[in-house]
This record gives structure tokens, C-alpha cells and sequence, in this order.
């Protein structure tokens, strides 16, 4: 199922059908996020569908200890998404949830470990999914993305998707200029509720990572999870590192985001608001 | 004064923050550690097969612990030694006091031991008359410091070569001198242990395995103190936990394989010594006495259960070393003696959750220690099970409990989801600066409304 890429347009409704699953903080803080993601998916001639009742992946409550309501919001998704060719994540720390920790909530259960593990067999982090099926950029990118980028790829792209490095190849195959940030491999300290709760911990480590991305002279931030860039943002503005942060939310962008400006508009339902 | 507790690990982290000596000795220990790790890994050709091997060697150990626990007695008792068994940490502190009073010792030259640690062994021991002296220099000066460790390889990795030398000018009564360079510190505690060494009564070690085919114990030491304090006293005594035993030589080389390499990032520790009983007639020289204390500690309670594999835990400290919290707070937050995620995951389980509550939560799940874990311990996987138990035994605090049922009762129902999510938007808007944490900027919302309602219009439209 997965290298079924489809030499079809998007209106083609024999084309395999993907479902983005925005996640809760793309929906809720960044929706120009779900739109450069749809741009990029319909490009490959997918049909793109946003499932109307998708709420979240369930991960806070799975990492606070809530056990039985995690289980209860996974099997919710899982159900929500069975009817898709392919399922689309545009942050590892989800997809992450679905593909890893979805199996291992529901494992006592014989029938929703193999809904869950079936899900998991057709979900994809967002990068991950453009470089199994080609994605290819149509320009290079526009004058205002023209600087050097450091890519902060997330713990969970990393060790949950095992897919950073399609983001990198996605964003240099795009013609990014990409700074060589040390200690990749260092966590931003977000970690979800961990950065409310050690809130004084969680800015240390942020501003470790922000002055590493001020050491190798980038002067934006790409990551593959809003999570992580939101938490560097909102340290950023108040550091005061040079380049960073000065026009606002610009400077932290998401990899869809870089990759969309790289491809020429569409006429779609999906246009990127103006707004 | 009490010092720092597991409880108050928030306050214990926020102080070392501020703490700009031993953020200084933090950041200049830390890196070595990784970069050296990498290198000797990248020396093998095949270090997950190297791990595999020592994965396999501890399964089957912990598998068949009693069996292996009784064939390593008998072959202990086979070569002269004594095995005494310690179910507290209690007990083992009097079975080490009650044998050296037996020898009727006064003096004791120790090596490193985390089981010491755990059970406090020095201060019941000073408290019991005896003089102790630790041998390891790491050991050494945090003694002099009246401190915990603060790593599990590296006890005094947090203080600075200034501090060292300021203890050991107030410590040593050797006159006017430099103690400049760490060989001045090196040389300088070498001469005022020798004396302790050849003077002492009773040697007291760690041991990192214990082999139950012929009864041998193995110590791993980049100094030789463990040697010197193992061999040269009347009596040696081995104190370690009951998890330390495997089957055979062949099992124990096979750990050997992956411990320095991932602790020190060397292919073998300078000093890797096995130690078979007292002294028998024909030998050069050697203990006349060989006594092995064997601590339970709650450990085999934990066999069967979700927390089993964190016995294969061969204390190498690769998960401090690339631990994000750990590096930038230190050991000494944790509050007890074993700090960083294997720390987080072995001292709610050796003290209860009531008592450490913030440990299971002092962590982002970024996943790096179960990644460097060369026994593959699933630590991230058993802090979030300890949280989940937490949560049953309604530790974990009001608000969070409330907020994250709240919202996972929302992710159920759809239609007030989005509404919520709007809220929020309008939230993140109106909210005045001063609610926000001042070092931080407000996130705020983009656009018009969230995606999917954006979409919904988007759809209906056309």
C-alpha cells in the first residue's frame, strides 16, 4: 500500500485516499500548516480528505498516566481513520503515538491490536510520506524563505518515526540552505506537559538548543513538529538573538511550510488563506 | 540541615540552574562522556550484536536469579569464602559492621560501591566507631565533601578542580602548595590514601558482577583502588545487589563487552579484575578472609513484573551522560543516589512513588537514554508506567489531574473539541501578558479560526 503513488489528479476518484490528521496544535494555533500540507499531498495526486471529527491523538493523557483514556481516544482515531488508503501526520510526536504507542495501549485487546496495528501499517509523518512518493519542489524557494535554516529535528522524528532525515533530504531536495546545528540529537525541552511543569528546567534546555541555532548562523528554525517550535518561539522573543525572532513567528516555520513555498498554487478547495 | 529530596526535585533543579559553578563542571564533564561513547562504539563493527549478547547473557541471569543465586553461593563457599544474605539495607550495614567486629577491625579502606550508597553504609559504619576512608578519588572527595554522589561513575563529577583543591588544603595538613593541575590533585591523593590503604584492617568493594559458575566477583576500576582495597587488607568484603550474578564467565565477558564502552567510551577499563575467595597457600598474597554481602532491597519483588528489565541495569551511565535534565541539573537533584533516568525509574521503585513523586514526571520522553541503553532498558516506556500508577494512586497534582482528564474526555467528543479549540484561540488573544511566564513570549493563534473549521467553510463553499 505504501508505494502506491498514483500517476492520477486529485479529482480522480480512484485515487487513494489519504486522510491529514492535522493534529490538535496545527488545527488549533497554525492552520496555514494543514493547507501547506494538503497543497503538498494533492500534488501527488492523492486525494486528500480532512476527517471532520478528529480531535487528538491522545498523547497528553497518555503520558500523564491516564492510561484508560488514552486507550479510549486511540481506539476513537483508529476508528475515525480505518476507511483510508493512507493516514498523514505533519508531526513525528503524533504519528509517533498512532504508529508506536497506539499497539502498545491496545495490546491486551486481540481484535483493536490489529486495528491499531493496521493503522500503524499506513500512517506516515508528513516528511516521510513526501520522500517515499518523490515529492518534487517546482521552484526554488521564494525570496523571504531565502536564508540559512536550522533544522531542529524533533526527539520523535527521530526516535519515534525514525524520519528526520526525510525532512532534511525534502528541504534540501527544495533548495534550503541548511546550517550545521550541533547536538541534533539534544532534546528543545518542550516535551508537552513536562515545560508547564518544569517550566524553569524546560527554558534551559530551549535556550541551550536557541543558542546553538544562534552558533552556527542560522537565523530561522525549520522542525517537522510544532511542539518544538512553538516552545523555541516563545523563549526566542525574550533572549534577544540576533536575526531571531524579530519579525515575529516567520522565523519558526514548519516543514510543510517551507516545502508549500516551494510549489506553485494550485486551484483547490486547500488554497492557503491570505489571511 | 536537610539536604535535597527526590520530592523536591522541582526546587532541587531550579537551584542547580542557578548554580553557576556547577553548571560550569556540568557542561565541561558532560560532552567527554558522549563523544567518547560514540567513538569506541564506532570502533566495533557490530555494537548492537555486542548488545544483543549482553541483553541475552542478563535475560537468561535474571530468568534463573534464585538457582544462580544458590549455584554462586555454593561455589563462593567452594573457594573458602562466606555469603550473607541481606534482605534490607539495614541488614546489610550490621552483617558488614557485625564482621568487622568479628576481626576485631578498626580501620576501613573502601571502593566504590553504589550498594554503599543505597544503604548508607559509610555513615553506619562511622556511626558504629569505625574510621572509613574511600578509596576512589571521585569517592574520595565527595567524603571529604560530606556529599551524595552525583553520577553513578563519576561520584564528584560536579565539583571543579578548584573546589577539589580547596577540600583537599583543608582536608590534607601538607603545607603551602600549588594543587593547580589535576595531576598535582591526583598525586596528592594518592600519597594520603597509600598510607590509608596499607594501614587498613578490613577493604570494602563493590563488585559489578558476580559469577555463579565459580563463585567470582568482578570489579571494573580505571584507578586500581578497587585492587589495592580488595587485596591488600586481612579481610575483603563485597558488598552488591542480588541482580549483579550471571552464569558464567562467558556471560560476564559478554557485559564486560558493552559496560566501559558505554560508560567511559573505552574498550575495557583500565583495571578489570576478578577476585576467587581468600588467599589459598601457594598464592603471593590476598585476603585472608573473603565475605560477600548480598543485598535484596525490594529488587526481587520486581521480578515478573512491567519494571524486570531494569535489573539488567549494569550501571555504565550512558543515560545520564545523554540525558537533557540530568546534564543540565546534575545528580544531586535527584535526591538520592542513583540520578538520571535509571535513577527516575530505580528510586520510585527502591523508596515508593509517594515519597519521589517528581521523578517519574522530570522528563520530556525525547527517548535518547533508551537509545544509548546498552541493555536496552525501556526507561521512557516504564517512567510513563510509573506515572500511570501515580495517577491510580491519585499522586500526581490536582490541577494537571483535572486539566488532562478534561481534556482527554474533549478529544472524545468531537464537536465540543473544536469548539474548545476555538476558545482557545480567542483565549491565547485576550489573555494579558502578566498571566504569561515572564521569560516566555504569548504564543499566539494564526489566522481567522482553526483549520478544520476553516475547511468545513472551505468545503461547503464549493
Amino acid at each position: 500500500m505504501q508505494d502506491s503513488t498514483p500517476n492520477k489528479t486529485k479529482s480522480d476518484k480512484a485515487a487513494p485516499r489519504v486522510a491529514l490528521y492535522v493534529t490538535c496544535l496545527v488545527n488549533t494555533l497554525r492552520p496555514q500548516i494543514g493547507f501547506a500540507c494538503v497543497q503538498l499531498i494533492e500534488r501527488l495526486g492523492f486525494r486528500v480528505e480532512v476527517p471532520a471529527t478528529q480531535t487528538c491523538c491522545g498523547q497528553p493523557g497518555y503520558n500523564g498516566g491516564l492510561r484508560q483514556q488514552a486507550m479510549a481516544i486511540a481506539r476513537q482515531q483508529i476508528a475515525l481513520l480505518e476507511p483510508f488508503d493512507h493516514v498523514v501526520v505533519p508531526s513525528g510526536s503524533c504519528a509517533g503515538m498512532m504508529i508506536n504507542h497506539y499497539p502498545e495501549l491496545l495490546k491486551q485487546d486481540l481484535s483493536w491490536l490489529q486495528r491499531s496495528q493496521a493503522l500503524a501499517g499506513k500512517t506516515l509523518e508528513l516528511a516521510q510520506f513526501l520522500d517515499q512518493h518523490h515529492w518534487q519542489p517546482d521552484s526554488p524557494p521564494p525570496p523571504h524563505h531565502r536564508r540559512t535554516w536550522a533544522h531542529h529535528t524533533s526527539c520523535s522524528c527521530r526516535r519515534e518515526t525514525r524520519s528526520h532525515q526525510c525532512a532534511e533530504s525534502m528541504l534540501q531536495l527544495a533548495g534550503y540552505e541548511l546550517a550545521e546545528l550541533q547536538d541534533q540529537a539534544v532534546c528543545c525541552g518542550f516535551g508537552g506537559s513536562f515545560a508547564a511543569k518544569f517550566d524553569a528546567l524546560s527554558s534551559r534546555m530551549g535556550r541551550n538548543k536557541l543558542n546553538q541555532v544562534a552558533d552556527c548562523k542560522a537565523t530561522g528554525v525549520v522542525s517537522a513538529d510544532l511542539g518544538c517550535l512553538l516552545h523555541l518561539e516563545s523563549l526566542a522573543g525574550m533572549t534577544g538573538l540576533s536575526g531571531l525572532a524579530e519579525k515575529g513567528t516567520q522565523d519558526f516555520l514548519h516543514v510543510a511550510e517551507l516545502l508549500a513555498a516551494c510549489q506553485e498554487p494550485q486551484q483547490s478547495s486547500s488554497d492557503v488563506p491570505t489571511s | 540541615m536537610k539536604g535535597p529530596t527526590p520530592d523536591s526535585f522541582r526546587a532541587n533543579a531550579e537551584h542547580a540552574l542557578q548554580d553557576a559553578t556547577l553548571q560550569h563542571a556540568l557542561g565541561r564533564a558532560q560532552s567527554g562522556f558522549v563523544a567518547k561513547r560514540a567513538h569506541a562504539i564506532a570502533m566495533v563493527d557490530d555494537f548492537e550484536q555486542l548488545k544483543q549478547r549482553a541483553q541475552a547473557a542478563k535475560s537468561r541471569a535474571l530468568a534463573n536469579l534464585a538457582p544462580l543465586l544458590e549455584q554462586f553461593e555454593a561455589s563462593v563457599v567452594a573457594s573458602g569464602g562466606q555469603v550473607h544474605w541481606a534482605s534490607t539495607t539495614g541488614e546489610l550495614n550490621q552483617q558488614v559492621i557485625d564482621i568487622c567486629n568479628g576481626v576485631g577491625a578498626h580501620r576501613i579502606i573502601k571502593g566504590k560501591s553504589m550498594i554503599g550508597e543505597e544503604a548508607g553504609l559509610n555513615a553506619a559504619m562511622e556511626h558504629a566507631g569505625f574510621e572509613l576512608v574511600e578509596s576512589d578519588l571521585g569517592e574520595y572527595i565527595i567524603q571529604l565533601a560530606q556529599e551524595p554522589p552525583s553520577h553513578i561513575i563519576a561520584p564528584a563529577i560536579h565539583k571543579t578542580r578548584q573546589q577539589v583543591a580547596e577540600l583537599f588544603k583543608q582536608f590534607h595538613e601538607l603545607g603551602d602548595r600549588g594543587l593547580t593541575q589535576i595531576s598535582d590533585l591526583v598525586n596528592e591523593a594518592r600519597q594520603v590514601l597509600r598510607s590509608a590503604f596499607l594501614t587498613a584492617d578490613v577493604g570494602i568493594t563493590g563488585a559489578n558482577l558476580l559469577i555463579a559458575e565459580n563463585g567470582s566477583i568482578c570489579i571494573v576500576t580505571n584507578e586500581g583502588n578497587g585492587d589495592l582495597s580488595a587485596s591488600l587488607p586481612a579481610v575483603h568484603i563485597v558488598v552488591a545487589s542480588i541482580e549483579k550474578v550471571v552464569a558464567t564467565m562467558d556471560d560476564a565477558s559478554d557485559i564486560l563487552e558493552v559496560l566501559a564502552r558505554s560508560a567511559t567510551g573505552q574498550h575495557m577499563s583500565a583495571y578489570t579484575s576478578f577476585f576467587n575467595g581468600p588467599k589459598r597457600e601457594a598464592d603471593a598474597g590476598g585476603p585472608k578472609q573473603f565475605h560477600i554481602v548480598l543485598l535484596d532491597n525490594g529488587r526481587s519483588d520486581l521480578l515478573g513484573g512491567p519494571f524486570e528489565s531494569i535489573l539488567s541495569c549494569i550501571k555504565c551511565g550512558a543515560c545520564l551522560n545523554h540525558c537533557p535534565v540530568y546534564t543540565n541539573v546534575g545528580g544531586h537533584a535527584y535526591g538520592w543516589v542513583y540520578p538520571g533516568p535509571m535513577g527516575s525509574v530505580l528510586t520510585p521503585l527502591l523508596q515508593g512513588l509517594k515519597a519521589t513523586t517528581p521523578l517519574p514526571n522530570a522528563s520530556t520522553f525525547c527517548g535518547r537514554c533508551e537509545a544509548v541503553c546498552p541493555m536496552g532498558i525501556p526507561l521512557p516506556q516504564m517512567l510513563r508506567t510509573l506515572r500511570e500508577q501515580q495517577h491510580d494512586m491519585a499522586l500526581d497534582n490536582l490541577p494537571w489531574r483535572a486539566g488532562l482528564g478534561f481534556y482527554s474526555w474533549l478529544s472524545l467528543h468531537p464537536r465540543l473539541f473544536n469548539r474548545f479549540a476555538r476558545w482557545i484561540r480567542m483565549g491565547l488573544k485576550i489573555t494579558p501578558r502578566w498571566l504569561w511566564p515572564r521569560h516566555r513570549q504569548a504564543v499566539q493563534p494564526q489566522g481567522t479560526t482553526t483549520f478544520l473549521a476553516q475547511w468545513q467553510h472551505r468545503k461547503t463553499k464549493t
